[in-house]
């Protein structure tokens, strides 16, 4: 499946102060029972969310009125935990395009790629200031532009660069799909298979 | 310069570089369960293409699976769709699948290494995290998502930077009552649940290579959760003598000749690490968790660390889990109420880990205010397990062996901790609502479990040891 394309986003955010936000968090395991990648959004951080009468829990920032946004700022060790590529289908299908944080897990991040969903590590430094201005105007706008591999807080016009494999960049901006790319490369598997020694 | 064992394994199965990108990596064996699946299935058929090489990839459920009463059918409809789902998925593709009352079926980690599927200087990656369980066999093994488990029914191929290198060497021997859970345990209450971030572990030293194959399997398991992409330990004559024999292990010439490519499997004298660490073996105590990640653990007589001595910037992290846990910062882990034991998982759900809470509990009774679930890990281990008349003492001494799968290992099943009760369980993870929403978890070896359950809280196992 062609992944959206990501080249550039201005948003608000939407804060969650919380370091090693583990992936049984953002989607807990009893919600994985799906056959399809559609819907997850829905349970995406179901616990913290919903109370045990399944009753939204007032502040608990999604639930919030005070802020939207396709941006999601997470604190750091964001998405440790399991490999499930539920929790980057969830973030996604709830309506981001971006997570930002400190500090990522390996798969998690890996996973957010292949689903068109853009991790932005910052700065510990960047990301007080991110918490600090979402904290006093939760209007607060950042810009995330892939193609310079910048993210700015446009108010005060702070900004940092960030780190992105190059070719992980250019599926992004094109929407490509790794498996497109493994197909065509079929005749070098096969002459890898028959040239083994082990 | 020399190469590490990981440079050895990874760099041999490179089918191409990506310019300032990442690797295509051939993948040996591939092992899936219903779970993170069916959208790779899925895709394929959406693409309208045959999965490129179905040897190489073995079905099992394991996530979803009741342990009791599996002849029967599952009640739950969706855990049911998607075991259902792997069985056609398997049977459509024409992949080998271990379902629901097959002699082979169990958590994938403990199936793949007893079936011999498992081998030194092989890749391994399943859709779980814990797929570095198999690195204690010396292969490169790592958990993948669901695009990537698509990657390899598709192309039989992967597409990964390569990590950076982490050796971390225990020197030494262990202490009375301490298992390779604690070895684990203490690293990741070292070096945090990031600190492994980026790298793929080498695991070395003494105290690593006098660990049975269970006990190495044990280790790498849990290196995921310091953040790793895998872990793993080079091959010796403990791990020839353990693959030797077993149903797809190589026989014969062939035998022979992998035996000569898997003794080259190491790292040599002169290869460089990005990191190397080094501990104490003597140093490590039996070791239980406090908080909710796996990281916050401390030897069993110690207390709660107090809150000044938290550092500032994990502070927020460390309230937030010490009021989930209802714990209090200071106080001692010995003595805390327990109320539910789980032994099981690709953790500790193997025949010795059995074996050890059987011989630990023998002769003495269940607490009543416990309920306790043993689940081996495979059924195979079941078996041996009854063979070994493990279930017989168990009985005795109040326990009932169940059948096997990942249950209160994630709760996927009807095996739920209830919300504020406290589980001390041999498994990997303690997040908040892992076994179940509001469940309290303390991670631990199967003898600081078999401790907690005879006695009915937590308690230093080496106290009835004699
Ligand atoms: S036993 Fe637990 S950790 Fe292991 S595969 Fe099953 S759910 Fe995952």
């Amino acid at each position: 499946m062609p992944i959206d394309k990501f080249i550039s986003l201005r948003s608000a955010c939407v804060p969650l102060p919380v370091e090693n936000v583990d992936t049984d968090q953002i989607i807990p395991a009893r919600f994985l029972k799906a056959t399809t990648r559609d819907g997850f959004g829905d349970n995406l951080f179901r616990d913290w969310r919903y109370d045990k009468q399944n009753q939204p829990v007032a502040d608990f920032i999604l639930n919030d009125p005070k802020y939207s946004g396709r941006i999601l700022v997470g604190g750091k060790n964001f998405g440790s935990g399991s490999s499930r590529e539920h929790a980057a289908w969830a973030i996604h299908d709830f309506g981001f395009k971006v997570v930002v944080s400190s500090f990522f897990a390996d798969i998690f991040k890996n996973n957010a790629l292949n689903n068109g969903l853009l991790p932005v590590q910052v700065s510990e430094k960047f990301l007080a200031a991110l918490f600090s201005a979402i904290g006093k105007n939760p209007a607060t706008e950042v810009e995330v532009d892939l193609e310079t591999q910048t993210i700015t807080l446009l108010e005060t016009g702070d900004s940092e660069s960030f780190d992105i494999n190059p070719y992980k960049k250019k599926c992004l901006i094109n929407g490509y799909d790794d498996i497109d790319y493994l197909l065509s490369i079929k005749d070098k598997i096969e002459a890898f298979e028959t040239g083994r020694e082990n | 310069m020399g190469n590490t064992l990981f440079d050895k394994v990874w760099d041999s199965h490179v089918v191409t570089q990506i310019e300032g990108g990442p690797s295509v990596v051939y993948i040996d064996r591939h092992l899936i369960h219903e779970v993170t699946s069916p959208q790779a299935f899925a895709g394929i058929g959406h693409r309208g293409i045959q999965v490129f090489r179905p040897e190489n990839t073995v079905a099992t459920p394991d996530h979803n699976v009741p342990t009791l009463n599996q002849h029967l059918p599952i009640q739950d409809q969706l855990s049911a769709m998607q075991v259902k789902t792997l069985a056609q998925n398997t049977e459509k593709y024409g992949i080998t699948h271990y379902g629901l009352g097959h002699p082979y079926q169990g958590v994938v980690h403990v199936v793949g290494p007893e079936l011999g599927l498992t081998q030194p200087g092989m890749t391994i990656v399943c859709g779980d995290s814990h797929t570095s369980t198999h690195g204690a066999f010396g292969s490169v093994a790592f958990g993948i998502g669901t695009s990537e488990v698509e990657m390899v029914l598709a192309s039989q191929c992967i597409m990964q930077p390569k990590p950076k290198k982490m050796r971390i060497t225990v020197d030494g021997e262990l202490q009375k009552g301490v298992q390779a859970k604690d070895i684990i345990l203490y690293i990741i209450s070292k070096i945090s649940t990031s600190g492994g971030t980026g790298y793929f572990v080498e695991f070395a030293g003494s105290a690593i290579r006098n660990l049975t194959m269970e006990g190495r399997m044990t280790v790498c398991n849990m290196s995921i959760e310091m953040g790793a992409r895998g872990g793993h330990i080079a091959p010796d004559d403990v791990t020839f003598e353990y693959i030797k024999g077993r149903e797809f292990a190589p026989k014969g010439k062939d035998w022979e000749k992998k035996l000569a490519y898997w003794k080259t499997l190491k790292s040599d004298d002169d290869a460089v690490f990005d990191l190397e660490l080094k501990y104490e073996a003597s140093d490590i105590e039996p070791m239980i968790t406090y908080g909710t990640n796996p990281g916050m653990g401390i030897g069993i007589t110690g207390s709660i660390p107090r809150v000044e001595s938290v550092d500032e910037s994990t502070k927020a992290t460390y309230l937030k889990s010490l009021k989930y846990m209802g714990f209090e910062a200071g106080t001692p882990m010995v003595g805390k109420e327990v109320n539910y034991v789980f032994v099981g998982s690709c953790t500790n759900g193997r025949i010795e880990d059995l074996r050890a809470f059987t011989q630990f509990v023998k002769g003495k009774k269940k607490a009543e205010n416990v309920v306790a679930w043993i689940v081996p890990g495979s059924r195979q281990v079941e078996k041996q397990a009854k063979e070994e008349g493990l279930d017989k003492l168990l009985e005795e001494a109040g326990f009932e062996l169940r059948q096997p799968g990942c249950s209160a290992c994630l709760a996927m099943n009807d095996d739920k901790v209830p919300e504020g009760l406290y589980s001390v369980s041999t498994t990997n993870r303690n997040f908040e609502g892992r076994q179940g929403p509001g469940s309290r978890t303390m991670l631990a070896s199967p003898i600081t479990a078999a401790a907690a359950a005879v006695t009915g809280k937590v308690t230093d196992p080496r106290d009835l040891m004699y």
